[in-house]
């Protein structure tokens, strides 16, 4: 421990959109009580510190450091592997970092497309030269240097070894405040730290366990967005025909969205024994649909089957919205004819 | 615990040693990790194979096993067996197959070789996580459903009855008999099929041990090899099968009569309230409320008027009878359809009056048949002069059936001896593309028919028209014919030409392979466990077949098939506890959010709701391992003995063992 003895704590955004760093003074007044026990050694949302002043400390210096943001570039990645070398615990906290998250769902198509996208094809650009990003440019005043934008988005543990995993986009703050509980109690007292590994702050059990929704069981025969109905209240949403991903996303945040009649987004990620949430969620949602019968012929009842398959409009979007650095195919094939751009 | 695991690659004689490399692939598998030893040999299924395996697990100590070689339908059990005489848990075992999936797949010998070392590592990797299991006891209900009382389904109710077993024979007409009770005469001996039927029909019907359910069908079928549910309607007959005595004076009196296009094949009439035969079993009559005034129009009763039992036995309010019955096996002896010749209009039938199909024929023959067993033409006067029988209709034949429906040749020689015997002097052909007579005394028959003096024309007939081109064909049918032992076209002017029609599957064997849930092939014929070593058994456990439901065949073969289905059902009514493969689904009670998506999907309604405490579970008993709760189960808590996300995620990565290294699945940019 260094001269004033309190533990020191650190907060960084790789690729993320700022959410967590907000979740964490969600905690309200008990941030507080975070500023009495921890030393802030990095957190640049909130304090002004350089990437030099990490490079600075001794390794192992960060008691905890939570990680937020998915790896979308080699910034992201270096200060991964700094924050990595400094800390004697590093969380990876909320989704992005935990399994990729939003950003993750641009591996469904190339780092072309996405910078086609941005600087040249979409309407309100005005880029007559096509000037796209260079990761170096040669000015008057010497070499300026950008990070290099990858193609492909990883979850924080794809690149260095992770500790523990905050699920969330973004965590809620009692599950914040918990999972902070267990890390004063080890620091200060000596408790027992959960094992190398383990998801944090949620449940063993799916968000079903923690929504009040009365279930039964289950046959649709078309789905809705958001917009096209309003859901009969008390109902569980799947079964009026809303995507939603409760019964394969761990609790934890309490079932705020469906009780709010919003369907669950997945966000805390998959159970324990699922390898893929998107795949899983799929399967589910394919058995229950209800349609046809077994005197149909089989086209026929293909045809029956493909109409309401074809009211989910983006099903990897729906899916893999949270889960797709760490789904089982990660991205798609830049080899094929699959990704919108070209393979690099 | 490190696993040690021996590989034995089979060479199945040659197999596959033919197109893999069987010694390279058994080197290789050597160097894998967790492989203990690597084994090549001969014949992994003979006793010197299985014995190989045997003294390896005692005195290397390996833990876990895999056989390269055929199909696990073919040895998985031979193997599983080895593994347990050699002190291992049976499920610590793996089965590639190098054979079906490989060897029999290519000439390339290279790529069979790559192939076969995927499979195996899949194996490897695969076992490593399997886990032992016991196999789980079921309790076999001694009461046996046999579905349909033709010759096929007689003959194995009878089989079990005689030996003390219960039986539920269930039949969708008035009367068990089927096909053969319309029969004339059997070839090739020609006993007289309904003297050599009936005695049997009779003994169903008086059997202490068999419950006899006629104009009845299955309606739905539960449960499982050892405990079906099955639910049956037994159609209102409007007769009262308690008093009736079947006297029959209720048929005599009914004042309306119909075309009989069932027994009669529309040959001949039958009353509205009928037996579709005199020596039917049951005895009572059924009403055809079709046709019955009473039911249509509300007059007329002459049945019930007429009946001398008290109570009166005709009962106009009867009403269909929903019957449940458990079982623990079920023969299906469903039998066939003949193919409608009308689909060949070239043929004529039901424009050329005197174009016959063979079952009209055969009730005309018959005895106690619409014409007293006299051959006429459809004046039901006239003898024919001359008879065309046609062979093959609808049987080889690309447009409608390319399989040959076996028994067509035989009976079509019998249907020229049955003419040569009562109108000698009529002239009989038979037209056949070849003769198919294997069978014992079938070649006799047919050589004892060349001597009778019938003219045999092999070819294949191409149409039979009434349009007369010269003199003699006036009035005639004439048969034109390919005859291509002369190469010569023919037209041959007859009287009356008789249609073999193919045997085919029962036009809705389709919905009924469904209800029971067993596999038919493209042609509607039910599909059997093995085509060679399990004909009777079907791919699920407890459901048998006989009989012309499962292909084209005569009555020895059928009744031969019913005393084997039969008896296979026997030895598990003997055993009264059967081992059930352990695969099982179960839900995790402390990790199910009871979301309830897996509620419906059990095909064998094995999973339950716990309204208290909001969990679904899955009654072991009733779980056939199907796996569809597994899939679909979105939390990933329902697990699926044997089939476990860590065992099927390590097959998946063994499978592509070589392509993970050359592929950069995450590229860095």
């Amino acid at each position: 421990m260094t001269e004033n003895a309190k533990p020191k704590l650190a907060m960084y955004w790789a690729s993320s959109c700022g959410g967590c760093e907000i979740s964490i003074l969600n905690i309200h007044e008990k941030i507080l009580i975070v500023d009495e026990v921890f030393d802030i050694a990095f957190f640049p949302c909130i304090a002004d510190f350089k990437t030099k002043d990490v490079k600075g400390y001794p390794d192992g210096y960060i008691d905890v450091c939570l990680f937020n943001g998915a790896i979308r570039n080699s910034e992201n990645e270096e200060m991964a592997h700094l924050l990595r070398q400094k800390s004697k615990v590093l969380v990876a906290y909320g989704s992005c970092s935990y399994e990729g998250c939003i950003p993750a769902l641009s591996n469904l198509t190339t780092k072309q497309a996405t910078l086609d996208t941005v600087f040249l094809d979409n309407p309100t650009i005005d880029n007559p030269e096509g000037i796209l990003p260079q990761p170096r440019y040669e000015v008057p005043e010497g070499e300026l240097e950008l990070p290099v934008f990858y193609n492909t988005v990883k979850s924080l543990d794809q690149v260095v070894d992770v500790d523990y995993y905050l699920p969330g986009c973004p965590p809620e703050p009692p599950q914040i405040w918990a999972v902070l509980e267990i890390v004063v109690a080890a620091l200060l007292e000596g408790a027992p730290l959960p094992p190398k590994g383990a998801i944090v702050g949620a449940r063993d059990v799916a968000v079903c366990e923690e929504c009040p929704l009365e279930k039964h069981e289950k046959t649709i025969n078309r789905f809705y967005r958001p917009y096209e109905i309003i859901p009969e209240p008390g109902l569980c949403l799947l079964e009026q025909g809303l995507v939603c991903v409760g019964p394969a996303t761990r609790a934890g945040c309490g079932a705020l969205c469906p009780q709010v009649g919003m369907s669950c987004r997945g966000c805390y990620g998959p159970l324990d024994d699922v390898e893929d949430q998107g795949a899983k969620m799929l399967s589910a949602i394919a058995s229950v649909i209800g349609v046809g019968d077994p005197s149909m012929e089989e086209d026929e009842l293909e045809r029956e089957i493909q109409a309401v398959v074809d009211t989910i409009p983006d099903p990897a979007g729906t899916f893999y919205r949270f889960s797709m650095a760490h789904s089982l195919l990660r991205r798609a094939n830049l080899n094929g004819g699959n990704g919108k751009g070209e393979a690099k | 615990m490190s696993e040690k695991v021996g590989v034995y690659i089979c060479h199945c004689g040659t197999n596959i040693a033919k197109t893999v490399d069987v010694e390279e692939v058994a080197l290789w598998a050597g160097e894998q990790d967790h492989v203990d030893v690597a084994r090549e040999y001969k014949f992994m299924c003979s006793s010197l194979g299985q014995e190989l395996i045997e003294e390896d697990i005692k005195e290397k100590g390996l833990t876990k096993i895999v056989v390269a070689s055929c199909s696990p339908h073919m040895h998985e059990k031979t193997f599983r067996t080895a593994c347990v005489r050699g002190g291992l848990n049976p499920f610590m075992f793996e089965m590639a197959n190098i054979r079906e999936h490989d060897s029999w797949t290519t000439d390339d010998r290279e790529a069979a070789t790559l192939k076969a070392k995927a499979l195996t590592k899949a194996a490897i990797e695969r076992v490593i996580h399997n886990q032992p299991l016991e196999p789980l006891p079921v309790e076999i209900n001694p009461n046996t459903l046999v579905v349909g009382g033709g010759i096929a389904g007689i003959s194995a109710a009878l089989e079990l009855a005689e030996a003390g077993n219960h039986v539920y024979l269930v039949e969708r007409e008035p009367s068990i008999g089927g096909h053969m009770a319309q029969l004339d005469k059997t070839f090739p001996t020609l006993d007289c099929s309904a003297c050599i039927l009936t005695p049997k029909m009779v003994d169903v019907g008086q059997h202490p041990n068999i419950t006899l359910l006629t104009y009845s069908e299955v309606e739905a079928v539960g449960g499982y090899l050892g405990n079906f549910d099955v639910t049956v309607r037994k159609k209102a007959r409007y007769v009262d099968e308690e008093h009736c005595t079947g006297c029959g004076i209720c048929i005599e009196k009914c004042p309306y009569k119909v075309v009989d296009n069932v027994f009669e094949a529309g040959l001949g009439a039958r009353k509205v309230i009928y037996r579709p035969f005199p020596q039917a079993v049951p005895k009572y009559p059924v009403i055809d409320t079709e046709n019955c005034v009473y039911f249509q129009r509300g007059k007329c009763k002459a049945c019930q008027i007429f009946c001398p039992t008290d109570p009166n036995s005709i009962d106009f309010e009867q009403q269909d009878e929903i019957l449940q019955i458990v079982v623990g096996n079920i023969i299906l002896a469903t039998g066939f359809d003949l193919f409608d010749v009308s689909q060949i209009p070239q043929y004529g039938y039901g424009r050329l009056a005197n174009v016959f199909t063979s079952l009209e024929f055969e009730r005309m023959v018959n005895a106690s048949g619409p014409t007293d067993g006299k051959i006429v033409l459809r004046d039901l006067e006239t003898p024919p002069e001359s008879v065309v029988i046609i062979h093959c209709v609808g049987s080889r034949d690309e447009n409608y059936h390319k399989y040959c429906s076996k028994v067509c040749c035989m009976y079509s020689l019998k249907f020229a001896h049955l003419i040569h015997e009562r109108l000698p002097e009529a002239e009989v052909y038979n037209c056949y593309i070849d003769m198919r007579t294997p069978g014992k005394g079938y070649e006799e028959f047919y050589n004892r028919l060349l001597e009778e003096g019938t003219h045999f024309i092999r070819g294949k007939v191409a149409e039979v028209s009434d349009v007369a081109r010269i003199e003699e064909e006036e009035g005639k049918l004439i048969v034109q014919v390919a005859d291509t032992l002369i190469s010569k076209q023919r037209r041959i002017p007859v009287d009356m030409v008789i249609l073999s029609p193919a045997m085919e599957a029962r036009n809705d064997s389709q919905e009924v392979s469904q209800l029971f849930r067993m596999g038919c092939d493209f042609d509607g014929f039910f599909v059997e466990r093995h085509p060679k070593l399990d004909p009777v058994a079907t791919m699920t456990e407890g459901i048998y077949i006989a009989g012309a439901c499962q292909g084209p065949k005569d009555v020895p073969d059928t009744v031969s098939q019913g005393a084997a289905a039969a008896a296979r059902v026997a030895s598990f009514i003997s055993r009264g506890t059967v081992m059930m493969e352990p695969i099982r689904a179960s839900i995790n009670q402390e990790l199910c959010s009871g979301c309830r998506i897996c509620n419906t999907m059990c095909p064998y309604n094995a999973i339950v709701f716990h309204e208290d405490s909001n969990v679904s579970e899955v009654i072991t008993a009733l779980c056939q391992g199907c796996g569809t709760c597994v899939a679909a189960c979105p939390s990933g808590i329902i697990t699926g003995a044997h089939f476990t996300n860590d065992q099927l995620l390590a097959q998946i990565e063994g499978i592509l063992w070589d392509v993970r290294s050359n592929l950069d699945l995450v590229p860095v940019e």
